[in-house]
């Protein structure tokens, strides 16, 4: 059906997508959900040579990492982002530079 | 040390250092300023001792020796051994020092009655008990060292008691600097022996001076070094001048210390070490004691003040010792020494109760300038001071040699010694010349103290109503001592009062051989003395009966007039009675060039080496410091120090420009860094 080469193409496209997303985006909710974009690409990959690698199950075991790894990621970043908003009033990243010297 | 012996003696010991510890640090919060716990300390030492004597004569074994020792320091191959030595010797020396110490504070219950330092006083007394009961019972010669120091601070202390006083605070200097000249002797001895010998413990110095470790000249060195010791402890000619100024002190010590026993430490030392005294050391020994009793004797004659003429008397008679000593006939000088320290510590108390009568007695009067010492202010005291008066009577017949009291025994032991002595070598002829001239002078002036003091028209009427006996706490030493002048105690278990022949003294105390090989051996000491012994008796009796029969004449009968005598000796008389102006000249020719020496080593000092050298360095210092200084401001601080934190100032100013905090920044400059590493990567 699809070889290798299809599934990397697409996480290929999905991660530059992520990667686009991260670095355009202003709002802190975007470059959250690019991040999510890139975690997936790399979960495609790691599915893809496993099921084509003859990997056995190693990478789906990874790629169940990596989803709980986002979650908790998501979770800790979305509260920041509150209390950015909280403290500011914006979840505009470029205006939270109270740490630029 | 479960010897009963042992243990008694360390109670004697200590018992004293106890009380004094107590004394000193709260006796005076005490009832009656803790006098009873002084008293009571050398009270239970005082029958320590006498059943200790008890015992020793129940043994009647002159070879009775028990001795016990612990190592007090051990570094190596180098140990000292302190110990102690109980013989026959240590239990009577012992008896004399605690029945002398016991009558002394119960005479100055009274004595000092109201003094200031009143506990203190006896805390001292205490002190002194302690260090002469260390000298007596050492088997060693460091741990009697240790206990010879002990005795000259408590002598200091005692001498000083009144210090307020600029004499006595000078007579207790001089004292001990005095005795600190003998006492650089002593230790000289000391390592002279410890390094031919490798112990300080008397048995193993007889041993090794018998197996000739040590001998010749550096032998009579050391026994020399010794005796040093023992001249200034015993007040010997030339380091005499410390103990007529040691009258300074209270009677009651003068009587304990300066006449009983401290300055008896001395002669005790010498007839020790005996057996290792070299022929040619003995015969200094011999000619410093003769001289010194002869000596003193007739400084004594001139003296006015009471006490100045028993001390006098003291340093003549342990001259008698020393003598003895000399002339081999040292259970002699042992003997002297027992009986002297019963009569001559009797006489003090004597004087001691005169002068704190006369005291009063000027003190009604409110006269404070009459010196209550002076005998020529005294007079006719016989009848108001019975007790007194028979009690010196007794010790003052002791002292001349009279037959029935025990000097007469002591003494001529002693005589009989040296005249024995000069039979064999006749051209020391002059060791007896002045044992029996200081005899016949002795008998003189002791009587004479007599007459002045308790016979013929009162010399100040005034205050002869106001002269009392002395309480009880005074009196009773003054009978016991009294009691004990007489000959019979000494000659005991025979009673033939003018032989000491089969005593229980000459059993117990036997002299032994010399352990320095070729010199007189026991058996011919004692022999020469006893073949001397009936020309001595009559010689002896002889010169006290011309000595007692002049002082008879001149100052109770009064038929020759002393004033008239004083002057026909002309320069003679000025001399005794200033003492030979030793002091003077000690001044003039010892102290004062000394001071100037010292004046001129100071300037040294101050001048040259203080201010150019130490302060020169000061300067040298300062210098070094402030170049220092600089360097460590200019180049390590403000360069190293400084520079290091500029760089990372200057880098961090350059690198902060890199953290925008745009996030997106950071994320291009990863993203821009693997892509760059993955084209380096695919080359």
């Amino acid at each position: 059906m699809y070889d290798l080469n299809t599934y990397l193409i697409i996480s290929a496209a999905l991660f530059s997508l992520g990667i686009f997303g991260v670095m355009t985006r202003r709002n802190a909710i975007s470059i959250l959900m690019g991040v999510e974009l890139i975690l997936n690409a790399a979960n495609i990959n790691f599915i893809a040579f496993s099921r084509f690698g003859g990997m056995n199950l190693d990478g789906h075991i990874f790629a169940l990492f990596v989803i709980v790894l986002a979650a908790a990621e998501a979770a800790v970043a979305l509260a920041i982002v509150i209390n950015i908003y909280n403290n500011m009033n914006t979840i505009n990243v470029d205006e939270a530079s109270a740490m630029k010297e | 040390m479960n010897n009963i012996f042992i243990n008694y003696s360390l109670f004697i010991l200590f018992l004293p250092l106890v009380a004094f510890l107590i004394q000193i640090f709260i006796g005076k919060r005490l009832p009656r300023q803790g006098d009873w716990v002084s008293i009571g300390a050398i009270s239970i030492t005082l029958i320590l001792s006498i059943s200790m004597f008890v015992a020793m004569l129940l043994d009647y074994d002159p070879g009775f020796k028990h001795e016990a020792s612990f190592t007090w320091l051990d570094m190596g191959a180098f140990k000292i051994k302190l110990g102690f030595l109980v013989d026959n010797i240590t239990v009577i020396m012992l008896l004399v020092v605690a029945l002398i110490s016991t009558c002394t504070h119960i005479f100055s219950v009274k004595y000092l009655e109201g003094d200031i330092r009143y506990s203190r006083y006896f805390a001292y007394l205490g002190l002194f008990t302690f260090s002469m009961n260390g000298i007596v019972l050492s088997n060693n010669l460091i741990s009697m060292y240790m206990s010879w120091e002990l005795v000259g601070v408590s002598s200091y202390l005692l001498i000083g008691h009144w210090f307020e006083k600029d004499s006595a605070a000078n007579a207790a200097k001089k004292a001990f600097l005095t005795n600190r000249v003998g006492d650089i002797g002593f230790f000289i001895g000391i390592m002279l022996i410890y390094t031919a010998i490798g112990s300080f413990a008397f048995t193993d110095i007889f041993e090794g001076v018998a197996g000739g470790l040590i001998a010749g000249t550096t032998l009579t060195l050391a026994g020399l070094g010794l005796f040093m010791g023992a001249m200034g402890k015993s007040s010997q000619f030339p380091l005499h001048i410390w103990l007529p100024d040691a009258m300074e002190g209270p009677t009651p010590v003068s009587a304990l210390m300066h006449a009983a026993t401290m300055v008896a430490a001395g002669v005790y030392l010498t007839v020790r070490i005996f057996p290792l005294l070299t022929p040619d050391a003995l015969l200094v020994v011999a000619y410093i004691g003769g001289f010194t009793a002869l000596f003193a004797a007739t400084i004594a004659i001139t003296q006015n003040d009471i006490k100045k003429v028993l001390a006098y008397s003291t340093v003549s008679q342990l001259g008698y010792m020393i003598l003895a000593v000399g002339t081999g006939v040292y259970t002699a000088a042992f003997f002297h020494l027992l009986t002297h320290a019963m009569f001559k510590a009797n006489l003090f108390y004597g004087s001691g109760s005169v002068i704190h009568s006369m005291h009063h007695a000027l003190h009604e009067k409110h006269d404070h300038d009459t010196d209550p010492q002076d005998m020529r202010n005294m007079g006719g005291f016989k009848e108001k001071m019975p007790i007194t008066y028979w009690s010196m009577l007794a010790s003052t017949m002791a002292i001349a040699g009279v037959p029935l009291f025990s000097g007469f025994l002591s003494k001529d032991a002693i005589l009989a010694g040296s005249l024995s002595f000069a039979q064999h070598h006749p051209e020391h002829f002059l060791l007896p010349v002045f044992g029996f001239g200081a005899a016949a002078i002795t008998a003189f002036y002791m009587f004479r103290m007599m007459f002045m003091t308790f016979h013929g028209k009162p010399q100040m009427p005034e205050l002869i109503n106001d002269i009392h006996e002395s309480p009880k706490e005074m009196a009773g030493p003054l009978v016991l001592l009294g009691t004990l002048s007489v000959a019979i105690w000494y000659t005991f278990p025979h009673l033939n009062p003018i032989s000491t022949h089969g005593s229980w003294f000459t059993t117990l105390v036997r002299p032994i051989d010399s352990a320095v090989p070729g010199n007189l051996t026991a058996l011919a000491i004692e022999s020469g003395a006893h073949h001397a012994h009936n020309l001595a008796m009559g010689l002896s009796i002889g010169v006290a009966v011309l000595g007692i029969g002049l002082a008879v004449l001149m100052y109770l009968k009064n038929v020759l007039s002393a004033e008239n005598m004083g002057k026909r000796a002309g320069f003679l008389y000025d001399w005794s009675l200033n003492k030979y102006y030793f002091d003077e000249n000690y001044d003039k020719y010892l102290y004062q060039p000394t001071l100037r020496l010292a004046k001129k080593i100071s300037w040294i000092d101050w001048e040259l080496y203080d201010k150019y050298f130490i302060n020169g360095f000061g300067r040298v210092t300062a210098w070094a410091s402030r170049v220092s200084g600089k360097f460590d401001y200019d180049i390590i601080d403000q360069l190293l120090v400084d520079g290091f934190g500029r760089i990372a100032d200057n880098l961090g100013s350059i690198l902060k420009k890199v953290q925008t905090g745009k996030l997106q920044n950071y994320l291009l400059y990863v993203t821009v860094g693997i892509i760059i590493l993955m084209i380096i990567q695919s080359f």
